[in-house]
């Protein structure tokens, strides 16, 4: 046990520590402290703020992380194979990329899918049959549905 | 690195895990609720490195942290159609009692599944990175449930697709 996992945890500690120091004691005792309304807003030197930020976000993001989170586990599933390939390979391995290939073609088959239903279209057409075309959004807002 | 200083680091993690679980029952606004959630997953993760399983550990960052979370939060940037002001609210003592029951009955399920399995008493002297014995193992004599894992995440990509679409064309229509 240790040397690796003591790395982690000193690397944890220092991301941590060096937060910290910056945005709470450096900042605090070298910045400089001028009131001015226009520090306030949410974007100092951009553009100014068009209603909340607690906009409702559009449904069809949500289908495509559900899409992404599937294929992440898959690619979870992926990286010991893929630590471990290159030993096969040097011993046959054919078996090895086809046990793979049909795995990643199986899922392909749900990709092909989710393409084809339109899932991955950004404009969707409705049950109605119109296509429903994104309305142009009101300034610093998302559309929602 | 003797060990106290494991025992240490073992119950700083699991009270930060028990302690931002039970804060994400206690926590009202449903956004608080999502980062208590983290901070008990990232625990859960830091248990796991510390028991040795490196892999799963950072599969539980990678999926649970960069991908389920990451979900909760656009389901409720999605839903809330007064944002900043929906709390949830105390449900009503019946509903309480229902999910006190079934949360009784599911841990007693876990603490005797838990139980009746025999632990290792003690962790392998030294942690080596697992991730190329995973690889071995699903390349030899895990060859068909590694396929397997395949067809049901086809399964849920086509289901978790069928019913999210079925939403969107609701509320279009």
């Amino acid at each position: 046990m240790g040397f690796q996992y003591a790395n982690v945890l000193f690397g944890l500690l220092f991301g941590v520590a060096f937060v910290i120091l910056n945005v709470a004691v450096l900042s605090r005792i070298l910045a400089p402290r001028i009131k001015d309304p226009a520090k306030e807003t949410t974007y100092e030197c951009g553009e100014p703020a068009v209603g909340s930020a607690w906009v409702r976000f559009d449904m069809r993001f949500y289908t495509v992380a559900l899409v992404f989170l599937i294929f992440e586990v898959e690619v979870a599933f992926l990286f010991p194979w893929a630590a471990v390939f290159h030993h096969f390979s040097k011993i046959g391995g054919l078996f090895a990329f086809l046990e793979v290939f049909v795995f990643v073609a199986i899922l392909g088959v749900g990709l092909v899918y989710c393409w084809a239903k339109g899932d991955l279209e950004w404009v969707k057409s409705t049950s109605s049959g119109e296509a429903a075309v994104v309305p142009p959004a009101p300034r610093g807002e998302l559309r929602a549905p | 690195m003797n060990i106290d200083f494991e025992i240490i680091v073992f119950y700083a993690l699991a009270a930060t895990g028990v302690v931002s679980g039970a804060m994400v029952l206690i926590a009202r606004d449903v956004v608080r609720v999502a980062f208590w959630l983290l901070s008990s997953l990232s625990a859960v993760a830091g248990l796991y490195l510390h028991l040795g399983a490196d892999f799963l550990g950072l599969t539980q960052v990678l999926v649970y942290i960069g991908g389920i979370l990451v979900l909760i939060l656009f389901g409720i940037m999605m839903t809330q159609r007064d944002p900043g002001l929906v709390k949830l609210e105390r449900k009503s003592t019946r509903s309480m009692a229902t999910g006190v029951g079934v949360s009784l009955v599911l841990f007693l399920v876990l603490a005797s599944v838990i139980n009746s399995v025999g632990w290792a008493s003690r962790r392998p002297a030294s942690a080596t990175p697992t991730t190329q014995d995973l690889g071995t193992a699903l390349l030899t004599d895990y060859v068909l449930p590694f396929e397997l894992i395949s067809v049901l995440l086809l399964v849920v990509l086509c289901g978790a697709a069928y019913l999210a679409r079925r939403r969107v064309e609701q509320s279009h229509a």
